[in-house]
């Protein structure tokens, strides 16, 4: 086991956003959280990062409390990947992965050779260090998110957590940047998702987290929520789970065109 | 993209800086209204070291060491920490557009001097109190800021226009009631920015506050990039994003205090350096700052070198920067082939 959530809740003020969340995540798993908008996924994956303090509850790393360990401890174990981004510099994809390294560094060090080979065989896991002395910025969409998601194993942390890794992609390289998440899973990984799309839930993860309102709906193996009511629920729009190719996959077509 | 020029490696352009920034140092020593040789150059410098039977006038000794050498670091150091600033808060701010005053320490220096002017203080009191103004006003900008709510960064820039707006109407009000006939015309100058009458005692003065801030932006350099992202990102990537902050902050203001307290506004040179050095090195702070740093120094002191030979009077040196650089920034835009 590797990251575990215990009864956590969260309030913006008055506002309650996330109620009693509980729910563990271990490496060479892949969980995905599925919500309607505004339901508090990022709010609870900025609890488990350590960016905002939870109201009640606790996040644990390996028996460990996260508000125990510094910003630099914390990142050697959960890495964020957020959606692919344009920042407001352009660097090259070396560099891009070279920062997740920061963290091993001295205050006033910059990466030296241990580094630049991490961050080489990062970027060669995933499959794209012919892309190192690129622009990030010209590189397509799914090339930069699988950047972000070298530059997190390069920042040495086996607790991957990615915002909708898959939103704005094309369809292939949606299906592509999936791949290469499951291979890591396989690895040893621990993934943690937020998705808006449940057939790729079904496809990809082992364990699936449903919230709705603040409270979690439902918790289990993809088999066990991807169904008719949780869907339907969740979403507010009746639907129809369809399984195709043995169960191999499911797909969720609203009933009423 | 293909890019068909070839690129020079980052060693070869730190080197090219630095012979630069070496060989305008010793032109500028040249280049003067009294003329200084290169043999005399060498001739003083060499004896304060070793003894060496004086073959130079006694007047071109202390036009050297009193006057021009003071002048021509002080043009470096300036240079150099606007521009290191300038890169410095475009990166915290996550903006490009962003320069030295951007937290209102030009605002809060001009008033410092302009008060100064008023109550006739003299030279010295004038620098002094320039750089405290600069600091408190930026201490005032940074208190406001963070008392907006939402977005701590965009409180911050706007606090600093706001604040730096209501000490701008504290310097016209001092120019409305200063003595037209001497006092308007110094703070009018000072205003335009100037290296005239750079004294040894200047450059002592000015060179504690800029080494502590200079330092420390130098030595985390590598860290900024990682501020680039914004806070919560750098923080997930290990960095103390807010301590971070205010650390590059409090050291850029600390020496943008000391340059524009020393020298009077001196526009420009913090926005257009840094983007001239984005273009030759890219955004990598590890490298973007020692270019910065040289390349303001270099520009500073040729610019430094027009306003005091090109005509008989001086030009003061803000007048030139703005000149020189807004032209330049333009071409630089509207030229593609941005390094990363």
């Amino acid at each position: 086991m590797s990251i575990k959530v215990e009864n956590l809740c969260f309030s913006y003020g008055e506002r309650q956003v996330l109620d009693s969340i509980s729910f563990e995540a271990g490496y060479g798993r892949f969980l995905s959280v599925l919500g309607p908008n505004g339901v508090g996924k990022s709010t609870l994956f900025r609890c488990m990062l350590g960016l905002l303090r939870p109201s009640a509850g606790t996040v644990t790393i390996e028996g460990n409390d996260i508000t125990s360990m510094s910003a630099a401890q914390l990142s050697r174990h959960i890495a964020y990947i957020p959606q692919s981004h344009n920042p407001v510099f352009n660097f090259s994809v070396l560099d891009m992965v070279l920062m997740g390294t920061t963290a091993q560094l001295g205050q006033f060090s910059s990466p030296g050779k241990a580094q630049q080979e991490l961050a080489e065989s990062s970027l060669e896991r995933l499959g794209i260090l012919h892309l190192k002395d690129r622009s990030y910025a010209n590189i397509s969409g799914g090339e930069r998110q699988l950047v972000l998601i070298a530059r997190a194993i390069a920042q040495s942390a086996k607790i991957l957590v990615m915002d909708e890794p898959s939103a704005s992609l094309d369809f292939g390289n949606r299906i592509r940047v999936m791949q290469t998440v499951k291979k890591l899973v396989q690895d040893g990984y621990a993934v943690i998702q937020s998705t808006h799309d449940p057939d790729q839930a079904y496809m990809y993860s082992d364990m699936v987290l449903a919230l709705y309102g603040g409270k979690v709906l439902a918790r289990g193996t993809p088999q066990e929520t991807i169904n008719d009511k949780v869907i339907s629920t969740l979403y507010g729009v009746d639907v129809e789970v369809c399984s195709m190719r043995c169960d191999e996959v499911r797909v969720c077509v609203p009933k009423k065109i | 993209m293909t890019n068909n020029k070839k690129k020079l490696s980052y060693s070869a352009i730190i080197s090219i800086l630095f012979a630069a920034l070496i060989v305008a140092i010793i032109g500028s020593v040249v280049f003067g209204r009294y003329p200084i040789g290169l043999k005399e150059l060498f001739g003083i410098i060499g004896s304060k070291l070793v003894y060496i039977e004086p073959f130079w006038e006694p007047v071109q000794e202390s036009l050297l060491l009193q006057h021009r050498l003071p002048r021509i670091l002080m043009a470096c150091l300036v240079g150099c920490c606007l521009s290191a600033a300038g890169s410095a808060y475009q990166g915290v701010f996550q903006n490009p557009m962003a320069a030295p005053d951007i937290l209102g320490a030009s605002s809060g220096a001009a008033f410092g001097a302009a008060l100064a002017i008023l109550l006739d203080l003299g030279s010295t009191m004038t620098i002094v109190l320039a750089f405290v103004c600069s600091i408190v006003t930026v201490s005032v900008v940074i208190y406001t800021g963070s008392m907006a709510k939402g977005k701590r960064v965009l409180g911050l820039v706007l606090a600093g226009i706001m604040i730096g707006s209501l000490v701008s109407s504290g310097t016209s009000f001092i120019k409305l009631v200063a003595d037209p006939d001497d006092q308007l015309p110094a703070i009018t100058y000072w205003l335009m920015g100037s290296l005239n009458g750079t004294s040894p005692d200047d450059v002592k003065f000015a060179l504690i506050p800029m080494a502590i801030g200079l330092i420390p932006l130098f030595l985390l350099r590598w860290r900024i990039n990682i501020l680039t992202f914004g806070d919560e990102e750098a923080q997930t990537m290990g960095v103390n994003a807010k301590r971070l902050r205010s650390v590059v902050i409090l050291c850029s203001t600390l020496v943008t205090a000391a340059s524009v307290a020393v020298s009077g506004v001196i526009g420009w040179v913090g926005l257009v350096i840094p983007h001239l050095a984005r273009r030759l090195v890219g955004n990598n702070y590890r490298h973007l700052m020692p270019a910065s740093m040289l390349f303001g120094g270099i520009f500073l002191l040729l610019v430094d070198d027009i306003s005091r030979n090109l005509l008989a009077t001086e030009i003061p040196i803000g007048i030139l920067t703005s000149f020189i650089g807004a032209p330049f920034f333009i071409y630089l835009i509207s030229r593609d082939g941005e390094r990363y």
